[in-house]
C-alpha cells in the first residue's frame, strides 16, 4: 500500500526475510523463512538456510545482504571458537551476540545486515539477542526481524505470553509455523519453506517444515 | 494519521498514518478506526473521528491525506443524496462504494487517500469494499493505513467467517489496539461503528479501556 523502503534498497542478493525468536521456559525456538532475491524480482534461492550454527548452543538468524550477514557471520564463528578455547568454557549468547554487534557497529557504512542471536548458556539459560542494521544490541524475549516482520508485529504482540512450556511456544512459533506462515503468506520477499531449531541444553533440534504442510488461513 | 500540510511541517512524501478497518458479519458491518491527526512529528488532532457516514447506512473510514479524504466523502454524500433522491429509496453499498472509486480513479495522480466503504442495503445485507488507488473490490475483511502492515498477520490468523456482531466488534477493537500500539501514527482512541439492518451504532473506546498485549 504505503512505499516501503527497508530490504529494497540491498544491492546484489539480500535475504528479503522473515525470522523470529522467542524464549520459552527451558530453551529457544527460532525460526526462518528460505527465500533469498534479488531486488524483491527474481528469487535466487527457494531453500536457503537462514539459521546458522555459530557454535554449539548459539545460533544467528541471517536478515538483508547474503554477502555481508555471511561474511560477518564466517568472521564471528572463529571469533567465537578461539574465544571459547581462550576461556576453556562454551561462550556465553550475549558473548556471541556482541561479537556480531562489533563487526555491525565498526562497519556500519558498509555492511547491511541484522541478526537475531538466540541459544542456551550454563550461567543465563535461554536467551534472544537482536542486533540491529546500525550495531544496536538488545535482550528480548521475543522478537522478529526482516522484511516479513512488519505484517506479524500484530499476531506476536497478541499471541506471545512469557514463560510458555515448550509446546505452547512451538505452537505459537510453529504447529504448523503461524507467524512464520502469516508473514510468508504477506510479503513478497519471503517464502519457501520454514526452519525451525528449537536449542535447549540438552542439544539443538531442527526441523524443516515444507510449504505444503504449513497452514492455511481463511483466503486460501 | 491523516496528515494536514501547514507551516512548519517537514513531510516530504505523504504517509497513509492510520489504522483503519472493516469487517462483514452476518446481518451488518462493524467499521473501526483510530484518531490521531499528524503533521511532520506532532499530532493535530488526537480524537479526529475517522468514519464518515455517506448515508444513514452507509460509511466510510478515512486513511491518508486529510484534506483529500474528507473531500472525497462530502462529495459522495452529495453524489450518492440526489441518487437516493432518483430511486426513490436507500442506495445500495455498491453504489457508494463505486462513486468513492470514480473520484480515487480520476484523479488518482492528484489525490492520496483510501476509503474503506462498508454499509448495510436491502439486498445483499453488510458488505465492505476497499477503493484504494481507484480498483473496487468487495472483502470479507478490509484494513488500511500505514497501521494496518502490522496487523497483516493478526488479522489473517484471527479471522474467520461466521462471526457475531459481538465476536466482530471485539476483532475489530483488538486489531486496533495492537496497530495503535505499533504504529507511531496512529493512536488516540478508537471508533467503532456497527451498522445493520435496525441500527447505526457509534462507539467509541477510550485508551485505557483498549485490550492489552504483550508488551517488551
Amino acid at each position: 500500500m504505503e512505499k516501503r523502503s527497508t530490504d529494497s534498497q540491498v544491492k546484489g542478493v539480500s535475504t528479503g526475510t522473515t525470522i523470529l525468536a522467542a524464549v520459552y521456559d527451558g530453551g529457544v525456538v527460532i525460526g526462518s523463512d528460505s527465500r533469498a532475491s534479488i531486488g524483491g524480482d527474481y528469487v535466487s534461492s527457494k531453500t536457503i538456510n537462514k539459521l546458522i550454527q555459530v557454535h554449539d548452543r548459539i545460533f544467528a538468524c541471517i536478515a538483508g545482504s547474503l554477502a555481508d550477514a555471511q561474511a560477518v557471520t564466517k568472521a564471528a564463528k572463529s571469533h567465537l571458537s578461539f574465544h571459547s578455547v581462550q576461556m576453556e568454557t562454551p561462550p556465553l549468547v550475549v558473548a556471541a551476540a556482541s561479537v556480531l554487534k562489533e563487526l555491525c557497529y565498526r562497519n556500519k557504512e558498509e555492511l547491511q545486515a541484522g541478526f537475531i542471536t538466540a541459544g542456551w548458556d550454563r550461567k543465563n539459560g535461554p536467551q534472544v539477542y537482536v542486533v540491529s542494521l546500525g550495531g544496536m544490541l538488545i535482550s528480548q524475549p521475543v522478537t522478529i526481524a526482516g522484511s516479513g516482520s512488519t505484517y506479524i508485529y500484530g499476531y506476536v504482540d497478541a499471541k506471545y505470553k512469557p514463560n510458555m512450556s515448550r509446546e505452547q511456544c512451538l505452537q505459537f512459533a510453529t504447529n504448523g509455523t503461524d507467524a512464520l506462515a502469516l508473514a510468508m503468506g504477506r510479503d513478497n520477499v519471503s517464502g519457501g519453506v520454514v526452519h525451525l531449531v528449537v536449542i535447549t541444553e540438552e542439544g539443538v533440534e531442527h526441523v524443516v517444515v515444507p510449504g505444503d504442510k504449513l497452514p492455511r488461513f481463511h483466503d486460501e | 494519521m491523516l496528515e494536514e500540510t501547514g507551516p512548519g511541517c517537514l513531510s516530504e512524501a505523504l504517509k497513509t498514518g492510520t489504522t483503519i478497518i472493516g469487517v462483514e458479519y452476518d446481518g451488518g458491518v462493524v467499521l473501526g478506526s483510530d484518531s490521531r491527526v499528524s503533521a511532520g512529528a506532532s499530532v493535530v488532532n488526537r480524537v479526529m473521528n475517522k468514519l464518515s457516514p455517506l448515508h444513514d447506512k452507509i460509511y466510510c473510514a478515512l486513511s491518508g491525506s486529510a484534506a483529500d479524504a474528507q473531500t472525497i466523502a462530502e462529495v459522495v454524500n452529495y453524489q450518492l443524496d440526489v441518487h437516493s433522491m432518483e430511486i426513490g429509496e436507500d442506495p445500495q453499498v455498491r453504489s457508494a462504494a463505486t462513486l468513492v472509486r470514480n473520484i480515487s480513479y480520476k484523479y488518482k495522480e492528484e489525490l492520496s487517500a483510501h476509503l474503506i466503504v462498508a454499509g448495510w442495503d436491502r439486498r445483499d445485507g453488510g458488505q465492505v469494499f476497499a477503493t484504494l488507488n481507484g480498483l473496487l473490490t468487495r472483502q470479507p475483511f478490509a484494513v488500511g493505513g500505514s497501521g494496518s502492515s502490522y496487523v497483516y498477520g493478526f488479522v489473517d490468523a484471527e479471522y474467520h467467517r461466521g462471526m457475531s456482531k459481538a465476536q466482530s466488534q471485539q476483532f475489530v477493537v483488538n486489531t486496533l489496539a495492537l496497530a495503535m500500539n505499533r504504529d507511531g501514527s496512529s493512536g488516540g482512541v478508537a471508533y467503532v461503528v456497527t451498522i445493520d439492518e435496525h441500527n447505526t451504532e457509534e462507539k467509541v473506546v477510550l485508551g485505557n479501556n483498549l485490550p492489552t498485549f504483550f508488551d517488551q
